[in-house]
């Protein structure tokens, strides 16, 4: 890590081994994205540690917390159990991707901000993902469904009864108030 | 937990992967969906000198019936694209329904139905539906390809007849026969957790009697386990709760379950009992 005074400059790779390297054009947040990755370089490395986007979360590494998850072609995927090679050519969304510095929240963010859907905030940029998704569906997502696509993260703070009021709000933004069953 | 190094190559056709999966000088390995291949990758269990990523060759991408009536799945076919399918749904939904149970979302637009079976964790839903379906795999190397059933296919806890230097291009699954009754049941610790113990029923009806039936099992050996004991405890006797019971006991005397940490062998067993119960019952109601 580069520590110290000066300009910011792009982080090099601190990475020993001569090993296969490949050119990666992709669009990160609707801009391009042009970087020199080695084969092993994970998605979720090349966001936060190549490109600073650190919003993306880094929990466990093999798939199972849900903190990595980012938009890749429009679905809900692991930055961690994605390579970045194999992003060449994406279309990646991640959490800064919503709202810019200094612009209002998304609404998805606003709905996690209103029903309190986060505590530490470590689970909640995978979550805001995934509910992303769902709000940009044809239709609405049923509740087996949101119920599905949430179990694909965890969170030890929530107890997510405010997580689940939080997409609630957003779907009912997106698709209208839901009809009573 | 990063990956030690590796050199990757997507080839754009099929010959070029083989060929470079052939080469002996590098351990070559084949990336598909990565969700099982890229954590093994990150906790450096698995240190491959290449991997070969198919997910770029167009011809694996197809998913579709051919003229025999049977569903062909390519391996590049990602888990929610065959569960979300029309077709898949309407004419294998025993198929749709245990992909559905595979981890979760998020890991099944990654992940590929041939990576699972390749990979033959004996947790996994997708080998013991392969096994209930007769479902064959197309597997080529450099220079050919032959077919080979389900049923020589798993070999033992995550090993498949395919060697380093194969690719499985295609599943192949078999039609279901009009009127078969089908359920597929787990009981995993958490939703989205690998199923300590699963079962995959068909059922045919014969009247008031069962015609014929496949019982299937997941999570209790290093393969998919069927238990013809059972089914032939069920076939041309009334269905109801005297034959349920004579199975469910002969599935109690034929398993051998291994005990870990997830579960013992005790409870497995008498899980796949109470398992077997409920999807009998499931399975006999979709039957027509
Ligand atoms: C959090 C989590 C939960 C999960 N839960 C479940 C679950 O409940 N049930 C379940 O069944 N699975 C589960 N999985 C695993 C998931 O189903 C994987 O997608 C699947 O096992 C492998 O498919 P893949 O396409 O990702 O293959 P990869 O990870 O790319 O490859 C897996 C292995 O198969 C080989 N391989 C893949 N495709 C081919 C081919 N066409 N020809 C030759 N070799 C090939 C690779 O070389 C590698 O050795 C889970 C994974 C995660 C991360
Ligand atoms: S860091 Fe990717 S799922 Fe936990
Ligand atoms: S808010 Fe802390 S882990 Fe979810």
């Amino acid at each position: 890590m580069n520590v110290g005074t000066g300009p910011r400059r792009a982080q090099q790779p601190p990475l020993p081994e001569p090993t296969a390297w490949h050119e990666v054009s992709l669009t990160v947040n609707g801009e391009p994205v042009a970087a020199q990755v080695e084969s092993r370089l994970l998605l979720s490395d090349l966001l936060r540690q190549r490109l600073g986007l650190t919003g993306t979360h880094v929990g466990c590494e093999h798939g199972v917390c849900g903190a990595c998850t980012v938009l890749m072609d429009g679905v809900p995927v692991r930055s961690c159990l994605t390579l970045a090679v194999q992003a060449a050519g994406a279309d990646v969304r991640t959490v800064e991707g919503l709202a810019g510095d200094g612009e209002p929240l998304g609404p998805v963010q606003r709905a996690f901000h209103e029903q309190h859907g986060m505590q530490c905030g470590f689970c909640t940029p995978g979550f805001v993902m995934t509910c992303t998704a769902l709000t940009g569906r044809a239709e609405r997502p049923d509740e087996e469904t949101v119920a599905d696509e949430l179990s694909g993260h965890l969170c030890r703070c929530t107890g997510y009864q405010n997580i689940r009021a939080a997409v609630r709000q957003a779907l009912d933004e997106s698709f209208g108030p839901q009809e009573a069953e | 937990m990063k990956p030690g190094p590796f050199d990757y190559i997507a080839p754009a056709a099929l010959p070029e992967a083989l060929r470079l999966l052939s080469d002996t000088e590098r351990d070559g390995k084949v990336l598909a969906g990565g969700q099982s291949l890229i954590p093994m990758l990150n906790m450096r269990l698995a240190r491959p000198e290449l991997l070969v990523d198919i997910t770029r060759i167009p011809e694996l991408d197809r998913l579709g019936v051919d003229a025999d009536g049977a569903l062909r799945i390519g391996a590049s076919v990602r888990q929610s694209t065959v569960a979300a399918d029309p077709a898949v749904r309407a004419g294998w939904p025993l198929l749709a329904a245990a992909v559905e149970r595979i981890g979760h979302p998020q890991i099944r637009n990654r992940g590929t139905v041939c990576g699972s079976l390749v990979h033959h964790d004996p947790a996994a839903e997708l080998p013991a539906v392969a096994l209930a379906l007769d479902a064959r795999f197309t597997v080529a190397r450099a220079g050919g390809s032959r077919t080979v059933p389900a049923g020589d296919f798993f070999r033992g806890t995550f090993t498949t007849d395919v060697e380093p230097e194969e690719i499985v291009t295609e599943a192949v699954v078999p039609p279901l026969r009009a009127g078969t009754g089908w359920a597929f049941r787990e009981l995993a610790q958490r939703r989205g957790d690998f199923a300590a113990v699963g079962l995959a029923v068909l059922l045919r009806a014969d009247g008031a009697a069962v015609g014929s039936a496949r019982l299937v099992y997941c999570g209790v050996g290093g393969t998919p386990v069927r238990v013809p004991e059972a089914e032939q405890a069920l076939v041309g006797r009334e269905f109801g709760a005297a034959s349920r019971s004579d199975a469910a006991r002969a599935v109690g005397a034929v398993l051998d379950p291994p005990g870990d940490v997830h579960a013992s062998a005790r409870w497995r067993r008498e899980a796949a009992e109470v398992l077997l119960a409920r999807a009998l019952t499931e399975a006999w109601e979709r039957t027509t």
